[in-house]
């Protein structure tokens, strides 16, 4: 079997496949993985900042209730797995996007998805800061909205940036799986010529540059984690 | 003028409540150093907590200035906390920006404008001494360095209150000795009242004018520095005057104990209490020493054990030294 994918006519076959279709896939890709992460952590920092500032002992807590709700509705999206959840949402997708196929439809669940993964990562980011800064800012008469403003969020940037891209690569992976139900980019290709139409190669293609994809995001956020962390000496 | 009076602070845990301060009334004249020293536990955080509320009293009222900070709101209370500021034993900079611009997050939280808190920022390094550290971060700083601009930001908003939170715990002899000696001398400059919390008696002996002691959420004793150490009364006092515990103070005949602080004294080659013998015929009974030296300066106490007709002699002799406190001990 190995042997007929590189026929040399499936490999004539794949690399014009390649050609013509994987920029856009790659295209969709990154617009759905971008687009998705930026409106997750739109929904998702602020609730992560309020798991924190809200909990007993912190600096602005809530109502007991508030907290509970917040902490369950967030386990609870974290536990229904992507591709049910997919589904499950479809109606709402319909209901904004005014279809729930294609690339930007796929972007509802996949916010719906992401969003409360970056509440908890945001969570424990902020949880880093030393809890005596926050006490210093107190001491000078920093409201609780400066504190989070002035100093928590500045304080976990490095964190902040590191989590972010553990949150984008796997908004990346979800994207992928997408292309099961509709969604389209790298996922789409993979899944409909290599599992539908069982051409190997161009799936492997597609699941390479998925890698690739990741490697990228993951190694340019850990460089921009270090290089914003001013805690490290000697740079 | 700060008063506190019949504070209480009790924590509720869950092995039951913490009784961290009990009716605790102190009160600190305008352009005071006040001590507060204590044992690890005694409540002295708290009680330095409770001067700018970020404790809230279980019972009992602050008053600064005449007004009781128990009846304002949080929006006041953020306001006075611009004119009673704090440094701390963790310095708590933040970690993520310069020094400038750590010095200028008070102003920030204030509302002053950019440049003109930039200004003043640079103005508080020149003080600190740190003109060229503006651009650098806390962590390229010594912890005397970062404690510098601690300072500096404390200062920014010209407050009138300046809390010391164990400030130079972290810190070695010869860095505290520099950094009690900048707090004195803003306290000179601007007239700043300092609230000392420390649990180290060398920096009550080297800068406080007033102190009290903080024994289990009590204040043991108090008043001025001279007067608890010369003759201190409580049990917890006379532990801090006498850390080896049962000094037998009637010991040496006819003698009378006079207490000798050196606070950097440069005694190294030059031993004093000899030369006191030699040149004075004064001789002296060391009791009890605690004292070492740092780089060419002496810091610590002793007890020295001096025949009654000439203690006023060997106090007038071992005075002359600047940095040299001597204080007659009675013992009772």
């Amino acid at each position: 079997m190995i042997r007929e994918w590189f026929l040399s006519e499936s490999v004539q076959e794949a690399l014009e496949i390649i050609r013509t279709q994987f920029a856009f896939a790659i295209w969709e890709t990154l617009y759905a993985t971008i687009l998705s992460t930026l409106f997750a952590i739109l929904i998702g920092l602020p609730l992560g900042i309020l798991l924190v500032t809200g909990e007993k002992g912190g600096i602005r807590p809530l109502p007991k209730g508030v907290m509970s709700v917040l902490n369950t509705v967030i386990n609870l999206l974290r536990s229904v797995p992507f591709l049910i959840l997919m589904i499950t949402v479809v109606p709402l997708t319909r209901l904004i996007v005014g279809t729930s196929v294609g690339t930007v439809a796929s972007i509802v669940p996949l916010v719906i998805a992401a969003f409360p993964f970056i509440a908890r990562l945001a969570e424990s980011s902020l949880r880093e800061v030393n809890p005596n800064i926050i006490e210093m800012a107190q001491s000078m008469g920093a409201t609780p909205l400066q504190i989070v403003v002035k100093v928590m969020i500045p304080e976990s940037v490095p964190s902040l940036i590191s989590n972010a891209s553990i949150a984008i690569t796997t908004i990346l992976g979800y994207t992928a799986m997408s292309g099961a139900i509709g969604g389209g980019g790298l996922g789409k290709i993979a899944i409909n010529y290599g599992y539908y139409r069982y051409k190997y190669l161009i799936m492997i293609a597609a699941v390479i540059l998925l890698i690739l994809l990741v490697q990228i995001f993951q190694s340019v956020g850990t460089h921009l984690a270090i290089k914003t962390d001013k805690r490290l000496k000697n740079r | 003028m700060i008063e506190l009076e019949h504070l209480s602070k009790t924590f509720s845990t869950s092995d039951g409540t913490i009784e961290a301060l009990r009716d605790v009334s102190i009160s600190i004249p305008d352009g005071d150093i006040f001590g507060i020293i204590g044992m690890s536990g005694a409540g002295k955080s708290t009680l330095v907590r409770c001067i700018n509320m970020l404790e809230k009293p279980t019972a009992g009222r602050v008053v600064i200035d005449g007004v009781d900070l128990g009846s304002l709101s949080e929006k006041e209370l953020r306001q006075v906390r611009r004119k009673v500021t704090m440094i701390f034993q963790s310095f708590n900079l933040l970690q993520q920006k310069t020094c400038l611009k750590n010095i200028c997050f008070p102003l920030e939280l204030a509302g002053v404008p950019r440049a003109k808190a930039k200004k003043r920022a640079l103005e508080l390094l020149e003080i600190v001494g740190l003109s060229e550290k503006a651009g650098s971060y806390p962590s390229q700083l010594s912890g005397g360095q970062q404690q510098r601009i601690a300072i500096a930001r404390a200062l920014a908003t010209e407050p009138k209150v300046l809390l010391c939170d164990e400030a130079t715990s972290a810190l070695d002899p010869t860095t505290t000795h520099s950094i009690l000696e900048l707090i004195r001398e803003v306290n000179e400059k601007t007239g700043i009242t300092v609230v000392i919390i420390t649990h180290q008696m060398s920096v009550v002996e080297s800068i406080c004018k007033h102190v009290a002691i903080l024994e289990e959420g009590v204040v043991a004793e108090q008043g001025e520095v001279g007067e608890v150490f010369s003759r201190p009364k409580s049990s917890a006092a006379r532990k801090l005057v006498y850390p080896e515990g049962d000094i037998d103070i009637a010991a040496q005949g006819n003698g009378r104990l006079i207490r000798v602080v050196f606070n950097g004294a440069s005694a190294t080659g030059r031993p004093l209490i000899a030369r006191m013998a030699v040149e004075k015929g004064i001789e002296a009974n060391i009791s009890y020493a605690a004292t070492r030296s740092i780089g060419e300066k002496i810091y610590g106490s002793m007890l020295l054990s001096v025949p009654q007709e000439q203690i006023a002699e060997a106090v007038d002799y071992l005075s002359q030294d600047s940095e040299v406190s001597v204080q007659e001990v009675s013992g009772e």
